[in-house]
């Protein structure tokens, strides 16, 4: 009856839901969904962390993996309860651009396939997935969460270049704070190659063996919201929920409680102190997600 | 821009002096300037120029109509070269701000069309194609419940606001905020940020915005009376 209900008239149920202040997955207005983290490459000893923390967020729950990416530099597999995204990040070697010599580059690529959503079809990127390309790649250019000097080997002649891909597998709404995330762990665990110039050749020699790691400078964490009806504002929505509310915000923090975006792509008005509740909410996200990205990844480190 | 028989233009210089220093670039704005869209206008903000041109309600494709709204198309085609990811994410952030405020209730099952034109490039660009969207929906004559207009924000190295920055500024500054404020309650209907901030700048970015945005709003209105007024 319930279904038949959730079907003709979407609005009204989820209406009916935000009045008695929950939602129809049973949880609170401000609560994120179940996330889960798995770094690296697939091994036998290694093991991913669900942290769904005690007070109203989660618990910790340990299992073998699957792994995730083997024949990439860096990879991250997140769920944020339906919403899974994996990121894989390749390094290369290319030449610096001519208005930066010094500096490498880091490529972010979104991309929504038929496979995530009945909503996507197979062809060139819609404007969703381009849309948080955009916001990906200024994401990290505002925080300088790697600085691209760090990526630059030889000035003016060779530096990295970072293709990071970020792919949906299952879309339930929120794929912006999963991608954060999953870029995030991905990037703490790429090693990149150890690069020497050869003197007499000048040509670039290449040491698989040895690695090492990025210095990643800032904890990003980003935060998603939708309004509702112009007045009640949800935090972490899935699909539905997505497309029945009139505006969306996404706010982007680092450790220090520094703003790196604050994107609000139109819709609905938003007052003030709803923007201050949205901001509080995001930094204490971000202390939850800090502390799963580290401990997922030291006991990565553990493992190898 | 030549004047003609029912062409207006109307530029002036805001400059508020008060405990909120607010300065904009010279703008101005000229409407009906294109004969085959249903609306259009062009606005130019110091050396910023975008021309909007808007066409419908009109006939929609099957695979993209909405059974009780219209549905909004935004097309931003730069300067130079085709569209890319950026254009992509500017054209969300219009397309969203346009939906907000017009009344797509009315025109059930027909399609708008919003294009773009980036003429010249010289910062403050997403604000200058807002105010340009505005103006051409005025003039198309669609429903709307509320007028919009967009403010850049520049946050300097040493921690100064600046208000529509030129490409030069943008550039030099650490943070950069664009953001769209309603007419009805100015209230932030859109917001797009680089750079990193803290909490109280964005709150004084916000203030500076809506003191800005009452400027605009009461340029629109001078030059939409002067229009009909000069036409009657």
């Amino acid at each position: 009856m319930a279904a038949g209900f959730k079907t003709a008239e979407p609005l009204e149920y989820h209406r009916s839901f935000l009045k008695e202040n929950c939602r129809p997955d049973g949880r609170e207005l401000t609560e994120f969904r179940t996330t889960t983290l798995n770094i690296g490459e697939t091994s036998p000893q290694c093991v991913s962390v669900c942290e769904v923390s005690v007070t109203y967020i989660g618990f910790f729950i340990l299992f073998p993996c699957l792994g995730s990416i083997s024949t990439a530099d860096g990879s991250a597999l997140v769920k944020l309860g339906n919403t899974t995204i994996i990121c894989g990040i390749k390094a290369e070697l290319a030449n610096p651009t001519v208005e930066a010599p010094g500096k490498g580059y880091i490529v972010p690529n979104v991309d929504l396939p038929p496979l995530c959503s009945s909503r996507f079809r197979p062809g060139p990127p819609g404007e969703e997935a381009q849309a948080a390309s955009q916001f990906i790649a200024d994401v990290i250019e505002s925080s300088e969460v790697i600085k691209t000097e760090d990526l630059s080997i030889d000035r003016g002649k060779l530096c990295w270049v970072l293709y990071c891909d970020l792919m949906c597998l299952d879309y339930d709404g929120n794929i912006l704070d999963a991608c954060v995330i999953a870029l995030l762990a991905a990037l703490k665990n790429t090693r990149l190659p150890e690069v020497t110039i050869n003197k007499e050749t000048s040509a670039p020699e290449v040491n698989l063996e040895k690695r090492r790691e990025l210095q990643i400078h800032k904890h990003l964490v980003s935060a998603s919201f939708c309004i509702f009806d112009d007045s009640i504002l949800i935090a972490d929505p899935t699909a539905e929920e997505e497309t029945l509310s009139t505006a969306h915000l996404t706010v982007v923090t680092d450790e220090d409680d520094r703003l790196c975006s604050v994107h609000k792509p139109g819709g609905t008005s938003l007052s003030g102190e709803r923007l201050q509740e949205c901001i509080s909410r995001a930094t204490t996200r971000q202390r939850e997600i800090q502390k799963l990205i580290d401990k997922v990844a030291h006991s990565v480190k553990k493992a190898q | 821009m030549t004047p003609s028989a029912c062409d207006k233009s109307a530029f002036s210089t805001m400059e508020v002096c008060g405990s909120l220093t607010v300065s904009l670039r010279e703008f101005g704005c000229e409407q009906s300037l294109l004969s085959r869209p249903d609306g259009s206008a062009s606005f130019v903000q110091g050396d910023t120029s975008v021309m909007a041109g808007v066409y419908g309600p009109a006939e929609v494709k099957v695979s993209k109509e909405i059974y009780d709204r219209a549905t909004l198309e935004v097309l931003v085609q730069p300067k130079v070269g085709l569209p890319s990811v950026r254009e992509r994410s500017q054209e969300q952030c219009v397309r969203e701000t346009c939906e907000a405020s017009l009344l797509l209730t009315l025109h059930p099952r027909s399609s708008l069309t919003l294009i773009l034109q980036v003429l010249h490039d010289d910062g403050s660009l997403l604000s200058c194609c807002l105010n340009a969207a505005c103006m051409a929906l005025m003039d198309a004559g669609l429903p709307m419940s509320c007028l919009f207009c967009g403010v850049t924000c520049a946050i300097s190295t040493d921690g100064q606001i600046i208000t529509d920055p030129t490409a030069a500024q943008e550039k030099e500054s650490r943070a950069l905020m664009t953001f769209a404020i309603d007419s009805a309650k100015h209230s932030v209907l859109m917001s797009s940020t680089k750079g990193s901030f803290s909490v109280h700048e964005l709150q004084q970015c916000i203030a500076v915005s809506q003191k800005a945005s009452e400027k605009i709003f009461q340029f629109y209105r001078d030059s939409v009376k002067r229009r009909y007024s000069k036409s009657r």
